[in-house]
């Protein structure tokens, strides 16, 4: 059984349709990339499926079980087990990188701000931002809230990871920083759907590529497949100007 | 609550409630139109007169601005006699008004002075303009356009807050209308409640109107609510 | 003109001035107690307005219709209405709870204006990432958005009550013995009316000018970023 099936979904953005039935699979522990040009809706599929854009037709399933995104509580129950990073960071400016990490848990979930905030501590260190916990977002570069993003995505302990253009926003100099803790994600053993413009890595670490293009799936299959020997003649045309 | 309202006492005395209203529209659109007035010559004075114009230009707007509209009022009507200048009590409220439209529009004016670019000037000079024409097409349209929200909403301020307060030395406008005619027979609430009803319309059309005005004249995109 | 100056030492009597500065107590009092009261009934009013759903159409546009009818009725029309309206419902209100209660009413329609501006100043993506982490509307609201609006809000929200002192003027008309009351008073005792209304202008003046110089204050350093505030 896939760890995520998502079957012929559509999505609108306000009047104007942006997915038109999008269908793939991602297996336990596996890493699977959404690439295609800008505007194809990789990251409107990644919004959809924690319910920030309305899904307005087809199913998504979680381990086997169905989310119906017009119920608000089966949204909820899917962003209990899907969380996602945004390509802006998105950080709370209010608060401090611990906070920012530890607030889901304590708030949502009710746990002990003690316990929670230990917890957060390793997340911290394991992307490497600890020495910043007391710090503000405004006060850290983008790559150093990126990673700070990725902890509290992960502090919700959620099954499946989404990425959302997330080296998009850095400088070029702070792009391996958060791929390196993408890496070590993906080597623990985390599911994760990542949108990414970065083809290299994504041909380094994901199991399977998913092309994009106009709100739907052109082809899918291992990178080397899709980058290598694309067989539809839009993918061919993408990844000959992408990757040159 | 066991209050049983009337309201046909109200309509009876309608008329008398129009004409308040009649003159709480005279009253608001004469002491703004003389406010922009001495507002222009303020910010004028405010952006090019030598230094101790400016400062007294100053201190007009700063007294005014921080001492109540009521206590001006009182001030020109139970003051001025003692000078021996004595003005009935609705030049006082239309005087008191004026002043304090002036030294607000003051304000507001020099903010929209403030607005425009040196930048965009010079571009004009290089262009050929005379000075005449960069105030027409330079000056002006930038002027009316970044401040026509605000002297629109000033407008409403002083139609409402401003000319109910002759209500309290008893001019006869809307308020003082209602003052006078709940006094005779006691239908205070029935009063009000349509005066205040009266007030929002009379402010609803006086939005639309300054609305349609700012998009015709200057393109200004004005909120009507 | 001597006549006023003859009365100078007479006016200025400590008990005249102890008068004065209690009500201008008075007038502070009224201000800031319905201002405050305004200003959190007009965060519950805000909150109310985005409430999502069909069903809370009604509550909605009661909200919206709320701001739109009182920032177009006089203060003083809206201080006899409440006076008339509480008078016919209960006995034993004192006038300056009536007084309170008119300056509430007009608070919190003007500073809802103020807090709407402040909330749609925050980023959508804030909200967004509040959601996609399962935080509830509220729990969005109190620890995300909020926070971070209030440096947008509270130098207009300052401003505005400072500004409504004056306004408070006009409850002299309900017999409140606040600082225009005590003029009148006075006026009506002998006193000249250029010493009066003069004095009391002063009064007021005393009281907004500095604290509209606090607010602007406030404003410049509120709308410095935290970042730049800590790294000092």
């Amino acid at each position: 059984m896939p760890h995520l099936a998502v079957n012929d979904i559509h999505a609108n953005y306000g009047k104007l349709a942006v997915l038109h039935g999008i269908d793939f699979k991602v297996d336990r522990g596996e890493v699977v990339s959404l690439v295609g040009p800008s505007g194809s809706g990789k990251s409107t599929v990644l919004r959809a499926l924690v319910g920030l854009t309305p899904v307005t037709a087809g199913s998504v399933e979680v381990d086997g079980t169905s989310i119906d995104y017009a119920a608000p509580r089966a949204v909820k129950a899917a962003r209990d087990r899907m969380a996602i990073v945004f390509q802006q960071y998105n950080l709370f400016q209010n608060m401090t990188v611990l906070r920012n990490v530890s607030l889901a848990p304590t708030k949502v979930k009710g746990r002990k701000r003690a316990e929670v905030e230990a917890e957060a501590m390793d997340l911290l260190k394991l992307v490497g931002m600890d020495h910043k916990a007391h710090a503000y977002p405004d006060e850290l570069s983008g790559g150093q809230q990126q990673r700070v993003a990725i902890a509290r995505a992960l502090a919700l302990k959620p099954e499946i990871l989404l990425l959302d253009e997330v080296t998009s926003a850095l400088d070029p100099e702070l792009v391996n920083e958060v791929l390196d803790a993408i890496r070590r994600l993906a080597s623990e053993g985390m599911t994760m759907l990542l949108v990414s413009h970065e083809m290299a890595f994504v041909r380094e670490v994901s199991s399977k590529v998913v092309f994009m293009d106009a709100g739907k799936v052109v082809e899918a299959g291992p990178p080397a497949a899709i980058f290598d020997t694309p067989k539809s003649d839009r993918a061919r045309d993408f990844f000959g100007k992408v990757l040159r | 609550m066991d209050y049983n309202f009337q309201f046909n006492v109200v309509w009876r005395n309608f008329d008398e409630l129009l004409s308040g209203a009649w003159l709480t529209l005279q009253l608001g659109v004469f002491a703004f139109t003389c406010g922009c007035l001495i507002g222009l010559v303020g910010a004028a004075c405010l952006s090019f007169a030598p230094r101790p114009i400016r400062w007294l230009v100053q201190a007009f707007v700063i007294f005014i601005t921080n001492t109540p509209a009521l206590i001006q009022i009182y001030f020109l009507y139970f003051g001025l006699p003692e000078f021996g200048i004595r003005w009935s009590n609705e030049a006082c409220v239309l005087i008191g008004l004026t002043l304090n439209a002036g030294a607000y529009l003051t304000m507001i004016l020099r903010a929209g002075f403030l607005s425009v670019r040196a930048t965009e000037m010079e571009a004009g000079e290089t262009m050929g303009m005379s000075l005449p024409q960069r105030i027409r097409y330079i000056v002006v349209p930038h002027i009316a356009k970044s401040i026509y929200p605000a002297l629109a909403n000033f407008f409403i301020v002083i139609l409402v807050m401003g000319t109910s307060v002759g209500a309290v030395i008893g001019v006869d406008e809307l308020t003082g209308q209602a003052i006078n005619l709940s006094t005779v027979n006691y239908r205070w609430l029935e009063y009000f409640t349509v005066v205040a009803l009266m007030y929002v319309v009379l402010t609803f059309i006086a939005s639309i109107g300054l609305a349609l005005l700012g998009r015709w004249a200057f393109r200004v995109k004005a909120r009507i609510f | 003109m001597e006549r006023i100056l003859a009365q100078f030492p007479d006016f200025f009597t400590w008990k005249n001035i102890a008068l004065l500065a209690e009500s201008a107590g008075l007038t502070l009092a009224m201000t800031l107690l319905g201002c405050l009261i305004g200003f959190g009934l007009a965060l519950v009013l805000v909150y109310l307005r985005t409430t999502p759903g069909l069903w809370a159409l009604p509550l909605r546009v009661a909200c919206i219709a709320y701001v739109e009818v009182f920032r177009r009725i006089p203060f003083l029309v809206v201080i006899y209405l409440v006076l008339f309206f509480i008078q016919t419902v209960a006995s034993d209100v004192s006038l300056f709870s009536i007084a309170v209660i008119s300056i509430c009413i007009y608070a919190i329609a003007y500073t809802a204006d103020i807090i709407r501006g402040g909330i749609e100043s925050v980023p959508k993506t804030q909200i967004e990432a509040a959601q996609a982490m399962n935080l509830s509307r509220f729990q969005t609201m109190r620890l995300c958005v909020l926070p971070q609006a209030l440096p947008v809000i509270i130098p207009p929200a300052i401003a505005f009550a400072v500004s409504f002192i004056k306004d408070t003027a006009l409850v002299s008309q309900i017999g409140v013995f606040e600082l225009t009351f005590r003029g009148k008073e006075l006026n009506n005792q002998g006193y000249s009316g250029v010493l009066v209304f003069g004095t009391i202008a002063f009064c007021y003046f005393l009281m907004s000018f500095p604290l509209s110089l606090l607010g602007q204050y406030l404003e410049k350093r509120l709308a410095t970023p935290r970042g730049q505030r800590h790294s000092r």
